[in-house]
């Protein structure tokens, strides 16, 4: 499959992706801005998310509320969401409504400033702190979306600190803090904006235009620190965590070749054959044979800087010790180093990620995100055209290679979750490290 | 704050909507073979992909009395062995063509879905035949998903969240209704099913004259009823009873039950009572008049909760269509210290929806985002096939998407009014909250006017 792309680029440095397709009468508009977490300042952590939530409090001819209101009320959905190294804004409309979108994006990226009160601020604030309690507080092993960065990433490196922040860094923003990362990262020269769905070609550049060409070019943001890391962990890590849960949880973490290159690729395909479907090694071996796990499956982060992770996810049935899962899991690894895949391995991987890819891009709004992904990491949005291919590249030896030079112990990192009644019994003598229950 | 550079220009105004392009569901074809088994077809050739539903009337709702989950084990256990194929052998020979399939139950229909390239599918198609047909519950598996469903039993006690749905749930229904267990079962009536159970609620109710195939995507409706045929046409069976069409269990009464987890920093918090089956004929104005009260991101409850109180990340409300009456529910996790003010806020906007009627801007936020969202709902093949599906399940017209549009800007505030009048009952408001009794103290009873019943998180009971 294939999708039509234009690109340009208006004087003030923002980028625009058309990809038309008028199967249906609606409208995908979607927004990246270069900026994440990653770009928090010490004693600022959450701060690239609590700001994302300030983009919907209205900006200068948008009353609070009103973002929301104005798509809904035209038949549309929207949303925003916060990376590591990214944020973005995506609303699908009925196409006659494209131009209110561009206007409300538009209007935001250009003049926000006036809309930001201290009340709003504070509101923001308990409703992300309220996230975060929902998200993870209040849930078993909800901890693991901030551990794991932790555990994987070096502490001084920008990926490893909490995307979500900690309660006291969220309470120090200020509006002052607003107006200044506003300035520096949420210009048009640090955007990325896609519009796909059904509209004339010619019709979309003037609108455009006319929103976001008297928007300024930004004065450029502070780079990124070195993010390059070296290709393993170094030595085996761990972390037991004691928690409200009632069934031990293994993360095992790798550190992974960034998202794009030719080894990516083959990691992805490896952490398929490991953990995708029920056709795994990892469910036919831990769920289905050995009934140790009741749940098995692999991810990567997909982060295009410093270095990515690949994770392998596998929650216990009762009456199965975190050693014992630990080391279901770790010899499912080892087996793959040391007998590698099959070519018939690798096809059922690809196979499948290639149906997977199909039947995302559907969604108008999911190809506007790819088209923003790939232009926003690589300055390049056809390459979500050739995504398919790069999959179907990879051989078993590399593969086999990717295993051996990245799954050893070496470039292991745990993160165990454990019932709290588990962690005060001596039976595991390395539980000292962990947590106080 | 210091005004940025991009400030100096004016933004350009608020510009108007262009003209709406026409749109129509996807047009699709119903069959009906020899055997009884139905067929609905609808054509979308945007992408080589095809999605399959096979819908049977095999739901959690016709189970044995006491046999609460058999219909969610018999479901899972069709893809773990068929035809001569063990588990194992037959997730490989989907995943080998990129097929992704995934059978599940629901109150009232058990589903076996399937998505596929087109060019895969008479493969993909004839392996669901097999575990439709001949599903093999070998007993090795079905321990194993006994098992995984204590399990998950197990996990749900801890998450909040699903302790504070089941508990609602309990709270809601008469204890003898099915809808007041878990759809999956509860752990007393999980651990009773053998396969022996498994397998007589499989020959009760797989038949091909309480089985429907929807297609949805790149093929023609000539090619599904061959396909149909050839696969599905020699299945010969029995015709099962129906499923009882409504489950009438009003309790009467308000009920405040704090389930209790200590240092929980959020309460979850649930509010609601039975609601209405989904052959209800005020369907449209009860649809509309949720979506003010708590359906949309801009409803009165979540702008409420959320956008003035800070409350919380979001509170939502709904009605849970079923056949059989489901129950009406605000959910929302809040802060444990304001517990109390959040519940006291649902309570004065399920009475202030009853009390006068909408205003003619919230109206119009309602239907003309429900009208407006209508095709972005149907953009996959997915998409198309679950609503397809829908028109089985609930024996919808065929006209039924055709006329959705006009009927949802058919609605009135006074039409909504009724609804609320006729459909809300604060005098029979359950209320269940997870939290800490600590910090919540008497705040629920004080904004309920009655007594806080504190229950352990571990009673399996709701002790109605």
């Amino acid at each position: 499959m294939h999708i039509p792309i234009e690109t340009y680029r208006l004087p003030n440095g923002l980028t625009v992706i058309l990809s038309e397709d008028h199967t249906a009468p609606l409208v995908a508009v979607n927004l990246w801005y270069h900026v994440g977490s990653a770009n928090e300042r010490t004693g600022r952590t959450g701060f690239a998310h609590l700001f994302e939530h300030m983009l919907f409090q209205g900006s200068v001819d948008v009353a609070a509320n009103e973002h929301f209101e104005f798509v809904q009320r035209a038949g549309g959905t929207l949303n925003g969401s916060t990376w590591l190294d990214r944020t973005n804004y995506y609303e699908t409309v009925p196409s006659n409504q494209l131009e209110l979108a561009l206007w409300l994006e538009a209007n935001r990226m250009g003049w926000l400033l006036p809309a930001m009160t201290q009340q709003k601020l504070d509101t923001q604030r308990d409703v992300v702190q309220n996230e975060r309690r929902w998200s993870m507080d209040n849930q078993p092993y909800g901890t693991w979306w901030e551990k794991l960065p932790a555990l994987a990433f070096p502490s001084e490196h920008p990926f490893h600190h909490s995307l979500i922040g900690s309660m006291a860094d969220l309470d120090a923003a200020s509006l002052d803090d607003i107006a200044h990362f506003f300035a520096t990262y949420y210009t048009p020269d640090n955007a990325v904006l896609s519009i796909a769905g059904d509209f004339g070609p010619a019709e979309a550049r003037a609108m455009v235009e006319r929103h976001f060409g008297p928007i300024a070019r930004g004065a450029g943001k502070p780079p990124l620190p070195d993010m390059t890391l070296p290709r393993t962990f170094g030595a085996p890590m761990r972390e037991i965590v004691a928690d409200d849960v009632m069934l031990p949880r293994l993360f095992l973490a790798f550190r992974s070749p960034v998202f794009g290159t030719d080894e990516y690729y083959a990691a992805s395909v490896a952490g398929a054959i490991l953990g995708m479907k029920k056709g795994s090694r990892l469910y036919r071996a831990l769920v289905r044979d050995q009934q140790l796990a009741a749940e098995a499956q692999a991810f990567t982060y997909d982060l295009a800087k410093g270095a990515d992770i690949l994770v392998l996810d596998v929650t216990a049935r009762p009456g199965t010790t975190v050693e014992m899962l630990e080391g279901a899991v770790n010899a499912e690894v080892d087996r793959l180093i040391a007998g590698g895949v099959t070519e018939q391995e690798v096809s059922r991987a690809v196979t499948l990620i290639e149906t997977e890819l199909v039947a995302a891009l559907q969604s108008a709004g999911e190809r506007a995100d790819k088209l923003s992904l790939f232009a926003t990491y690589f300055g390049d949005p056809t390459l979500v055209n050739v995504q398919a291919d790069r999959y179907r590249a990879v051989t078993a030896r590399e593969v086999n290679a990717f295993a051996q030079s990245r799954l050893g112990p070496d470039n292991r990192a745990s993160l165990v979750y454990v019932p709290r009644e588990a962690a005060s019994q001596p039976v595991q003598d390395d539980l000292a490290m962990a947590e106080a229950p | 704050m210091s005004a940025t550079p991009s400030a100096t220009i004016a933004p350009a105004p608020r510009p108007e909507p262009a003209t709406p392009r026409e749109y129509h569901f996807p047009r699709f074809e119903r069959r009906t073979l020899a055997n009884g088994l139905r067929l609905v077809v609808a054509p979308v050739s945007k992408l080589p992909i095809v999605t399959v539903l096979a819908v049977v009337e095999a739901g959690a709702t016709v189970e044995p009395a006491g046999k609460g989950g058999v219909a969610a084990l018999t479901a899972s256990l069709l893809l773990e062995g068929a035809a001569g194929l063990d588990g194992a052998a037959l997730a490989d020979r989907f995943e080998r063509i990129g097929a992704s399939v995934d059978a599940h139950a629901d109150w009232d229909v058990a589903a076996v879905s399937l998505t596929a390239l087109s060019g895969q599918l008479p493969e993909a198609l004839s392996l669901v035949r097999d575990l439709l047909r001949s599903p093999a519950f070998l007993e090795r598996e079905v321990d194993r998903l006994r098992e995984e469903r204590l399990a998950q039993i197990l996990q749900e006690r801890a998450e909040p969240g699903s302790l504070a749905d089941d508990q609602f749930a309990r709270a809601v229904f008469e204890s003898s209704a099915r809808y007041a267990r878990p759809q999956g079962g509860d752990a007393a009536s999980v651990r009773g099913i053998t396969r022996d159970d498994v397998l007589q609620f499989y020959t009760e109710r797989f038949q091909p004259s309480a089985t429907t195939l929807v297609f949805a995507g790149d093929l023609s409706p000539e090619l599904a009823a061959q396909l149909a045929q050839e696969l599905f046409g020699d299945w010969s069976g029995t015709v099962p009873r129906r499923a009882p069409d409504g489950i009438d269990a009003v309790r009467d009464g308000r009920l405040v039950r704090l389930v209790a987890k200590s240092d929980a920093p959020q309460s979850e918090v649930r509010v609601g009572h039975v609601g209405l089956p989904r052959s209800s004929a005020d369907y449209f104005d009860v649809t509309v008049m949720n979506a003010v009260l708590g359906g949309l991101f801009s409803s009165r409850i979540n702008l409420n909760l959320r956008e003035a109180h800070g409350y919380t990340y979001g509170a939502h409300s709904g009605f849970d269509w079923r056949r059989g009456a489901g129950p009406f529910e605000v959910s929302t996790a809040v802060k444990s210290e304001v517990t109390g003010a959040a519940v006291k806020e649902i309570l004065g906007e399920i009475e202030a929806i009853r009390s006068a009627p909408i205003s003619e801007s919230e109206l119009t936020l309602a239907t003309s985002y429900l009208d407006g969202v209508f095709p972005i709902r149907y953009e996959t093949t997915a998409a198309i096939a679950a609503a397809l599906a829908n028109l089985v399940i609930h024996e919808l017209p065929d006209s039924y998407y055709d006329d959705y549009r006009a009927r949802v800007r058919a609605v009135t505030p006074d039409g909504v009014l009724r609804a609320a009048q006729r459909h809300l009952h604060p005098d029979r408001l359950r209320i269940v909250v997870v939290g800490d009794p600590a910090v919540v103290g008497d705040s629920l009873s004080e904004v309920a006017g009655l007594p806080t019943e504190t229950v352990s998180a571990d009673a399996e009971e709701g002790c109605a």
